[in-house]
């Protein structure tokens, strides 16, 4: 438990260094704009990763989570002159709702009906966005005000990269203590057993729907904000694609890891655009690599290294 | 006031019955041991009283309340734990995390004060982890206080599942072969933590093929065959009992 406490802090604090220290390294500001994605694909991870690594329930339609926070963020603020944070919070708390209603029916499925349900949901929410033109502006998209937080206008690169940082740092921070906690223990306990879990006296289901809707809430919360760093949102960010997309960076960095759920946004955000050199063999690499982690890796990224690092240590003999 | 009682329990499998019309009062303060030959429907009665299965027929009464309707959590909070024939071990965290999920219906897990870590979270978690680690060693496990569940062996992990299920204070315990697949010495050592259970105040049922030590631990043993009562009794009665000897040796002997 020393060993996690320690493990967890270091953690944070070592994450708070590379996002204050990467500025350093941007010549200009297209890395800006990776870095703000990466930070917010990793918000989205983050609670996804909660849901999949640790309480062990799949979900295909995060995009479209993600995207009702970005639309409910541009159409409360474009059409109808909400301010931005009361908009990101409304969209929360709709997002929060809608994933509450479903969760009961939704996570009594198991396995691949589970998947095609969640995978369901984010088609509809797709379509739903592509038809509803006069609000959403249907396949174009629609621009988005700008944010303002007080009477800070949050414009530029550098200003969201840090206001998405902070956000970042924030998610991984509430990740970290739910984990930790009676409740994050709850979620665990029913991904190893669920028979025991119950047995234990905790009500599964109750927990399922809970961490559920966490996760959307996590994504609708990334799906704002980016919305408003881009000034424009597009019915793409609610495809089966980007679900896939975040499912995939979750896997790679590593499941019930939430530094693995960073650095797999990190890697699956950031590659593609430094595989450019590669120009047409760009996803014949990214794909290598995708296959190579999962073949030498089969636990992601952060747990496998992890564990290659605990091995190199001599053991601490139990006291 | 029994502490379970089960009225004309029956469940049906595919028209096989598991249990057929059981009837039985556990009392508090005892060790209580069912036995019967495999496929008696042992399990299945404690997959009743747990709430894993619905019964096909009849009432489960805990303390004089109907808990039939109530899920496995809710039997749970009126003070039932258990163990597992096949293990069901959280293999995705410590040992002594799977005992402090054991903790859980005595700890708050209220959402807002877990997200911001306040301090009270803190004291309650680390109270679980001494209670955890405190169990840990009351099964003999203190040599595992740092081990992750997937790296212990077979006979560790049926005392972690003792030690999970004792984190819930429980007012019944009930054991599904806590001693199978281990060795004479392992098993010695189970019959003595059973003792050690029963007199710290819990009710034990236990579920065990391993006669010797069934017959030394019990104060009063079920017999079930093929889901019904064969017998009930001490363990001299039981082993005098010609229905019994005559379900497990078969009639030649008898």
């Amino acid at each position: 438990m020393l060993r996690l406490a320690s493990a967890r802090t270091g953690g944070l604090v070592a994450l708070a260094a590379i996002v204050a220290a990467l500025p350093l390294f941007f010549p200009n500001n297209f890395y800006y704009d990776v870095a703000i994605k990466t930070a917010l694909n990793a918000i989205v991870c983050i609670g996804l990763n909660l849901l999949i690594g640790y309480a062990g329930q799949i979900s295909l339609g995060h995009a479209g989570f993600f995207a009702l926070g970005g639309y409910a963020s541009a159409i409360l603020t474009a059409r109808y002159g909400w301010p931005g944070l009361l908009a990101m919070l409304a969209g929360a708390v709709g997002v929060g709702l809608l994933a509450f209603a479903i969760a009961r029916p939704v996570l009594r499925l198991r396995g691949h009906y589970l998947a095609m349900a969640t995978l369901g949901l984010g088609i509809i929410v797709a379509i739903i966005i592509n038809r509803e033109i006069a609000i959403t502006g249907g396949p174009d998209g629609m621009t988005v005000p700008r944010l303002w937080v007080g009477g800070w206008r949050v414009s530029g690169a550098v200003a969201w990269y840090w206001v998405a940082a902070g956000a970042l740092l924030l998610a991984v921070w509430l990740s970290l203590n739910l984990i930790d906690s009676t409740l994050g223990r709850a979620l665990r306990a029913l991904h190893g057993s669920e028979i025991a879990a119950q047995t234990a006296g905790i009500d599964t289901t109750r927990y399922k729907v809970l961490v559920f809707v966490i996760s959307a809430v996590f994504a609708s919360l990334a799906g704002s904000l980016f919305a408003h760093a881009e000034g424009y949102v597009t019915p793409i960010e609610a495809g089966f694609l980007r679900s896939i997309e975040f499912v995939t960076m979750v896997v790679l960095g590593g499941m019930a890891s939430t530094f693995g759920a960073v650095a797999g946004a990190a890697i699956l955000t950031a590659l593609p655009q430094l595989l450019t050199v590669f120009q047409d063999y760009k996803h014949l690499v990214l794909g290598a690599i995708l296959i190579g982690v999962m073949i030498f890796m089969p636990n992601g990224l952060v747990p496998s290294v992890a564990l290659s690092l605990r091995r190199l240590r001599p053991p601490v003999p139990a006291s | 006031m029994s502490l379970l009682r089960v009225e004309g329990l029956s469940k049906l499998f595919g028209g096989v019955h598991a249990v057929a019309e059981l009837s039985v009062a556990i009392e508090p303060g005892r060790i209580h041991s069912v036995i019967g030959p495999n496929g008696a429907g042992k399990t299945t009665l404690l997959n009743l009283v747990t709430g894993i299965y619905q019964p096909s027929q009849g009432r489960i009464l805990m303390a004089d309340e109907d808990v039939t309707a109530l899920s496995t959590a809710a039997r749970a909070r009126r003070g039932v734990a258990r163990t597992f024939q096949n293990l069901q071990i959280f293999f995705n965290m410590s040992a002594v995390e799977n005992v402090m999920v054991g903790r859980h219906l005595h700890l708050s897990d209220r959402l807002v004060p877990t997200l911001l870590r306040l301090p009270s979270v803190m004291r309650a978690n680390r109270a679980a982890q001494e209670k955890a680690v405190e169990l840990m060693r009351f099964v003999g496990l203190a040599a595992y206080l740092d081990a992750e569940a997937d790296a212990m062996p077979y006979g560790a992990l049926k005392r972690l599942e003792i030690a999970r299920a004792m984190a819930s204070e429980p007012r019944l315990l009930l054991l599904d072969e806590p001693a199978a697949g281990l060795n004479p010495k392992e098993t010695g050592e189970i019959d003595e933590l059973i003792q050690k259970i029963a007199r710290a105040g819990t009710t034990v049922v236990l579920v065990e093929h391993d006669m010797k030590l069934v017959m030394g631990v019990s104060d009063h043993i079920l017999v079930l065959d093929y889901g019904r009562r064969l017998a009930e009794g001490t363990a001299a009665e039981i082993r005098a009992n010609p229905d019994v000897i005559r379900a497990y040796l078969g009639t030649q002997a008898a």
